[in-house]
C-alpha cells in the first residue's frame, strides 16, 4: 500500500508541472487538448481505437509473460525462476490474453466497424459504450497493479478452488483477479447490450438480417453469447471473493463447501468464451476472404446459421473441461458426443470459406495472407479439439501439453490471425493510412513460422506424459530436444510482433494516405471517406442487398443511394462522467484488494455518486447544421 | 509463390510428425507407449480419433493448396469473378460426410466411457486408497492394514482398485503408461482402475496445478510379478523397523524426537502422536528415490533433511539445518537400514 502512496504523489506531482498547475483557466486548458478529446469521447470509433489500443498495450505485458516461461522451459530442470514466480506468469499470461487482449481487441473492432457495416452513425447507447470500455480499462489496471503491489495471482486463469483460497494462495494476488475481472466483466455486459440493441434497431433502410455482412452477424451471436455467460462468471468471482475477503464458506470443504462447484461455473461461462473469442474472428475472416476473392461469401445463410448452432452447442458442452473430474460415464459420455457436434458448423464454415475463394481472383494482400494461414492453422486446432472431446482419450491428454498447443492452435491461429488481418484491412479505414504491406511480410512469416515451431511440437510434449503448468520436467532425451524447439519457435514470434509495432510507427508517420475505398470492399464501411466524419453517414444509405456497396459498383455507381434527405444530424455529446464511475470502481476495486473496507465502500460511493449524475444530466447531444454537412460534402 | 512455400512448410511438418509418432512414440513417459490394458484402450481411441482428422485434414489441405494455386490473381487479370450464391448439394455434403465421421468416433468414445468406468467386483482384485497432499501421495493398502510414501506396489496382471481424495487442493493422478487421469478433491472421493500387464517402474505425476512444487509432485508405480509382490507385502507387514547399531540407535532417537510428529514407521517402538501429516518412512531403505525427485543416495538424504524447501519449494516439512553432521549420520543411517 505504502509504495501505492508513493507512487500516486509521485503521479499527482508530474502531472502538476507539466499541467502548470491548478488554476481558474486550468479546465479550460485541460478541455482544449487532444487527450481530454480521447478520454471523453463517445464516439464509437475512438472507444473502438482505444479497446484495441489497450488490447495491443497488455499484449506486450503477456506476451514478455510468455517469453520469460519458455526461457524457464528451455532446458530440463533450468534455474532461471522458480515455481512460485512461474505459477504467477502462467496466470497472468493466460488472464491477460484472454480477458485484456482477446476481448478487448475483438470488442474494439466491433465498436469501430459494426456500426459503420449497418449503416449506422453510432452504437445506440453511446455514453454506455464509453462507460464499457473504462470499466474494462479500470479493471484490467487494476489487475495488473498486481504486478508492482503484492504479487499476482498464482492459480491459474482457471483460478480452482481450493488453491486460490486464502489458505494456499496468501498474498492479495487471487483478489485482483477476482476483483479485476468483475469490474471488467460489468463494462463487457454493457458493451454486449450495447451491440445487441445497436445491430437489431439501427440497420439502415433496406438491410434486413439477412443482409448483414458476416462480421455484423458473429458480433450479434457473441453479444447474446456474452450476455448469458458472463453472469455466471461473475458469480463464480463473487462467491470467490466472499470467501476470500468475507470468510465466506462457499469452497471451504470443512465447513461443507464443495470443490467442484467453482469449475461448473467456471466452465459454463468459460466454454461459451472460447466461442466469444473465435466467432467475431471468424466475421474477420469472412469479409477479408471474400473481399480479397472479389467474390460473394459462399453459402452465406448456412454460414448464419452455422454461427448461431456454434454459439447455442457452444452452452452445452462445458463438462468436456472437467472429464477427469470424476463426474461418471454418463455425464462424460453425454458431453462428449454434444462436443463432437460443434465439429459439423465449424466444418461447414472452413468448407464455405474454401469455396468462396474457389473460382475467385485471389489477390495477396497482406490482411488476405493472415487469412489465407488462418484456415489451415485453426482447422489443426480444431482437429485436435475433437480428439480432446473423445473423453476416454482425454483421460490422457487432459491437463497436458496437448491441450496448450490445441488452444494455442485455435487462440493464435484462430482468433490473433483474424484479428491480424482485420488490423490490416480495416487500418485504413480507421486512421486514414495503409498498413506498409512490405513490412506487413515481415510481419507475418516470422510469426507464422515461430509460432508452428513452438506450438506443433507440444502436441507430442503431451503424449509423451508431460503436464502443463509445470516449472519444469526431468530430463529425457525427446522432452529436452522438443522443449528447446518450442522455445526457440518464441523468437519468430517475438520478431514477428516487433515488425509489427514498427509498421504501425512507420505507417502513422510516413505512410501513404488511403482513399475511401483500398481494397474494392464490397460493404457499407468502404463507401465513406477514410477515416470517416464523426457522423459517419451524412445521408442514411438504402441497401439493395447483401454486400450493398458492392451491388451499387456492379450497377455503375460510385455511391450509394441516399434513403433520407440532407438534414441537420443529431449527435451525443462526450462526457466525462464514464471516467468518474470507472475511477470510483478501480479505487473501491484497490480498497477490497487490500481489506481497506472503507476505501472500497468510498470508491463504490463515487460510483454511485456518477451514476447519479448521469441520471439527472440534462444534456440532450447537439445538431450539427445542414450547412456544414454540405460543406464537408463538397470538400470531399 | 507464396503458396508453394506454405505448402512445402505444411508438407514438412507433417513428414516430421509422423516421423516423430513412428520412430520415438517410445520415451520413458509415452502415453504412446501403454503398459496396460486400461492405457492400450485409451490409445486405440488416441489412434482412431487422429486417423479421422487425419483424413479431415487431408482432405481440406488438399482443398485449401488447390484453391491457392489455382485462383490467385495474375497479373493483368481484371475479370470479375461470378457471384456464387452457395449450393446446397454441397453444404448437404459437408454436413453429412463430417457427421458420419464423428458417428464413427463417437461409438467407441462411449463405450470406451462406459468400460474404463467399470470397477473391479468386490473380492477381485487388489484395493488401495491413495490420498494426494501438497506435495506427496499416500497409498494404503485397508486390505493389508500396510501404508507406504511415494510409491505404490502393485502385482502384475491384477486389477487394482484405487479410491481417492485430497486432503488439501486438488491433485490428479496420472501414470501415462498404465492408464488415464483422475482428480483427487478434497471432500470427496474418486476411483479408478490401473492394471499393469509388464513388471516395471512407471512414473506417475500430479496433473492438476497444486502449488509451487506442482512440477515437482511425482510418484512411482512399482509393479512386481505375483510372487515378489507377496514378498513385498510380507515385508510391509512385519517390517525390520529396528536400529541395529548404536550409530542407528541415536538416529532412532532423533527420529522420536524430531520426526514422529508427522512420519510413522512401523514397526518400531514409538508411539505415534498424532496421524501421519506426512510420508510412512517404514521400509525406507527399499526406497528408489527421495521425495519423489531424488536420486536415493546418502548425499541426497541429508540434503533433503536440511532444507527440504530448496528441493521442494511450498513442502510442509520444515528444515532441520541445525542438526549436526553427526546427527544427519545417524539419522540417515537409521532411515536408509530400514526394510
Amino acid at each position: 500500500m505504502a509504495t501505492f502512496l508513493v507512487v500516486a504523489v509521485f503521479i499527482a506531482f508530474i502531472a502538476l508541472i507539466f499541467t502548470g498547475g491548478y488554476n481558474s483557466d486550468f479546465l479550460d486548458r485541460a478541455r482544449k487538448t487532444k487527450i481530454w478529446d480521447w478520454i471523453t469521447t463517445v464516439d464509437h470509433k475512438k472507444i473502438g481505437i482505444l479497446y484495441i489500443a489497450s488490447g495491443g498495450l497488455f499484449f506486450i505485458f503477456a506476451g514478455v509473460e510468455a517469453a520469460l516461461m519458455r526461457i524457464q522451459l528451455l532446458f530440463p530442470n533450468f534455474d532461471f525462476i522458480g515455481g512460485a514466480t512461474f505459477n504467477q506468469l502462467l496466470t497472468m499470461h493466460g488472464t491477460t490474453m484472454i480477458f485484456l487482449v482477446a476481448m478487448p481487441v475483438l470488442i474494439g473492432f466491433m465498436n469501430v466497424v459494426v456500426p459503420l457495416q449497418i449503416g449506422a452513425r453510432d452504437v445506440a447507447f453511446p455514453f454506455l459504450n464509453a462507460l464499457g470500455f473504462w470499466l474494462f480499462f479500470a479493471g484490467a489496471l487494476l489487475f495488473h497493479c498486481s504486478i508492482l503491489f503484492g504479487g499476482m495471482p498464482d492459480s491459474g486463469w482457471t483460478s480452482y478452488v481450493p488453491i486460490s483460497l486464502n489458505d494456499y494462495s496468501q498474498g492479495p494476488g487471487v483478489d485482483y483477479y477476482t476483483v479485476g475481472l468483475q469490474i471488467a466483466g460489468l463494462g463487457t455486459i454493457a458493451g454486449a447490450v450495447n451491440f445487441l440493441v445497436t445491430i437489431i434497431n439501427m440497420r439502415a433502410p433496406g438491410m434486413t438480417l439477412l443482409r448483414m455482412p458476416m462480421f455484423t452477424w458473429t458480433t450479434l451471436v457473441t453479444s447474446a453469447l456474452l450476455i448469458f455467460a458472463i453472469p455466471p462468471l461473475t458469480v463464480a468471482l463473487f462467491l470467490l471473493m466472499f470467501d476470500r475477503l468475507f470468510g465466506g464458506n462457499f469452497f471451504n470443504v470443512a465447513a461443507g463447501g464443495d470443490v467442484v462447484i467453482w469449475q461448473h461455473l467456471f466452465w459454463i461461462f468459460g466454454h461459451p468464451e472460447v466461442y466469444i473469442v473465435i466467432l467475431p474472428a471468424f466475421g474477420m475472416i469472412s469479409e477479408v476472404i471474400s473481399t480479397f476473392s472479389k467474390k460473394r461469401l459462399f453459402g452465406y445463410t448456412s454460414m448464419v446459421f452455422a454461427t448461431v448452432l456454434i454459439g447455442f452447442v457452444g452452452f452445452m458442452v462445458w463438462a468436456h473441461h472437467m472429464f477427469t473430474v470424476g463426474l461418471g460415464p454418463m455425464a462424460n459420455s453425454i458431453f462428449a458426443v454434444a462436443t463432437m457436434t460443434v465439429a459439423v458448423p465449424t466444418g461447414i464454415k472452413v468448407f464455405n470459406w474454401l469455396f468462396t475463394m474457389w473460382g475467385g481472383r485471389l489477390k495477396f494482400t497482406t490482411a488476405m495472407i493472415w487469412a489465407v494461414a488462418f484456415i489451415p492453422t485453426f482447422v489443426m486446432g480444431g482437429v485436435t479439439g475433437v480428439m480432446l472431446g473423445t473423453a476416454p482419450a482425454d483421460y490422457q491428454f487432459h491437463d497436458t501439453y496437448f491441450v496448450v498447443a490445441h488452444f494455442h492452435y485455435v487462440l493464435i491461429g484462430g482468433t490473433v490471425f483474424g484479428i491480424f488481418a482485420a488490423i490490416y484491412y480495416w487500418w485504413p479505414k480507421m486512421f486514414g493510412r495503409k498498413l506498409n504491406e512490405k513490412i506487413g511480410k515481415w510481419h507475418f512469416w516470422p510469426f507464422f513460422i515461430g509460432f508452428h515451431l513452438t506450438f506443433f511440437p507440444q502436441h507430442f510434449l503431451g503424449l509423451f506424459g508431460m503436464p502443463r503448468r509445470v516449472f519444469t520436467y526431468e530430463s529425457t532425451p525427446m522432452v529436452d530436444m522438443i522443449n528447446f524447439i518450442s522455445t526457440i519457435g518464441v523468437i519468430g514470434m517475438t520478431i514477428g510482433s516487433l515488425a509489427f509495432f514498427y509498421n504501425i510507427y512507420v505507417t502513422t508517420r510516413y505512410g501513404q494516405l488511403a482513399e475511401a475505398d483500398p481494397w474494392d470492399g464490397r460493404t457499407l464501411e468502404w463507401s465513406i471517406p477514410s477515416p470517416p466524419p464523426n457522423y459517419n453517414f451524412a445521408q442514411i444509405p438504402l441497401v439493395r442487398g447483401l454486400d450493398a456497396f458492392w451491388l451499387e459498383k456492379m450497377a455503375g455507381k460510385k455511391e450509394m443511394i441516399p434513403s433520407e434527405p440532407l438534414q441537420p444530424i443529431h449527435m451525443p455529446s462526450s462526457s466525462h462522467i464514464q471516467l468518474i464511475i470507472s475511477l470510483g470502481f478501480f479505487m473501491s476495486g484497490f480498497g477490497f484488494v487490500f481489506r481497506g473496507f472503507e476505501l472500497g465502500a468510498l470508491g463504490l460511493a463515487i460510483a454511485f455518486f456518477g451514476m447519479f449524475m448521469r441520471s439527472f444530466d440534462k444534456d440532450r447531444g447537439y445538431y450539427i447544421p445542414k450547412e456544414e454537412l454540405e460543406n464537408v460534402e463538397k470538400g470531399a | 509463390m507464396r503458396a508453394k512455400r506454405s505448402g512445402f512448410r505444411f508438407l514438412l511438418l507433417f513428414v516430421l510428425s509422423t516421423l516423430l509418432l513412428a520412430g520415438c512414440g517410445k520415451t520413458e513417459n509415452s502415453t504412446l507407449d501403454p503398459a496396460g490394458p486400461m492405457a492400450e484402450e485409451l490409445l486405440f481411441l488416441i489412434n482412431l480419433s487422429t486417423g479421422i482428422m487425419l483424413f479431415v485434414m487431408v482432405v481440406v489441405f488438399g482443398i485449401f493448396f488447390y484453391v491457392l494455386f489455382r485462383y490467385r490473381e495474375r497479373p493483368g487479370d481484371t475479370h470479375i469473378p461470378e457471384q456464387v450464391e452457395g449450393s446446397v448439394k454441397l453444404e448437404v455434403l459437408w454436413t453429412v460426410i463430417p457427421v458420419l465421421l464423428l458417428t464413427c468416433l463417437a461409438i467407441p468414445t462411449v463405450s470406451t466411457t462406459l468400460s474404463q468406468a467399470k470397477m473391479p467386483e468386490d473380492g477381485e482384485g487388489l484395493k488401495v486408497n491413495v490420498t494426494a497432499y501438497q506435495y506427496w501421495w499416500a497409498f494404503e493398502y485397508p486390505e493389508e492394514g500396510i501404508v507406504t510414501g511415494q510409491e505404490l506396489h502393485i502385482p502384475v496382471g491384477q486389477k487394482v482398485h484405487l479410491t481417492m481424495t485430497s486432503e488439501d487442493v486438488i491433485h490428479s493422478f496420472w501414470v501415462p503408461r498404465l492408464a488415464g487421469k483422475t482428480d483427487l478433491n478434497p471432500g470427496k472421493t474418486t476411483e479408478m482402475m490401473i492394471e499393469a500387464s509388464e513388471p516395471g517402474i512407471y512414473r506417475g505425476k500430479c496433473a492438476e496445478l497444486c502449488g509451487e512444487s506442482h512440477a515437482l509432485m511425482n510418484f512411482k508405480v512399482i509393479a512386481h510379478e505375483q510372487e515378489e509382490f507377496d514378498k513385498w507385502l510380507a515385508q510391509m507387514k512385519e517390517p525390520d523397523s529396528k536400529p541395529k547399531t548404536a550409530t542407528a540407535e541415536e538416529g532412532a532417537e532423533l527420529f522420536a524426537q524430531s520426526c514422529l510428529s508427522c512420519h510413522a514407521i512401523a514397526g518400531a517402538d514409538f508411539e505415534q502422536e498424532s496421524g501421519a501429516t506426512a510420508p510412512d518412512l517404514t521400509a525406507f531403505g527399499t526406497r528408489t528415490e527421495i521425495a519423489g525427485i531424488l536420486e536415493y543416495n546418502e548425499e541426497n538424504l541429508k540434503k533433503w533433511i536440511k532444507d527440504p524447501e530448496k528441493i521442494k519449494p511450498g513442502v510442509n516439512m520444515p528444515g532441520f539445518g541445525h542438526f549436526s553432521e553427526q546427527q544427519l549420520n545417524a539419522l540417515t543411517e537409521y532411515l536408509m537400514n530400514l526394510k
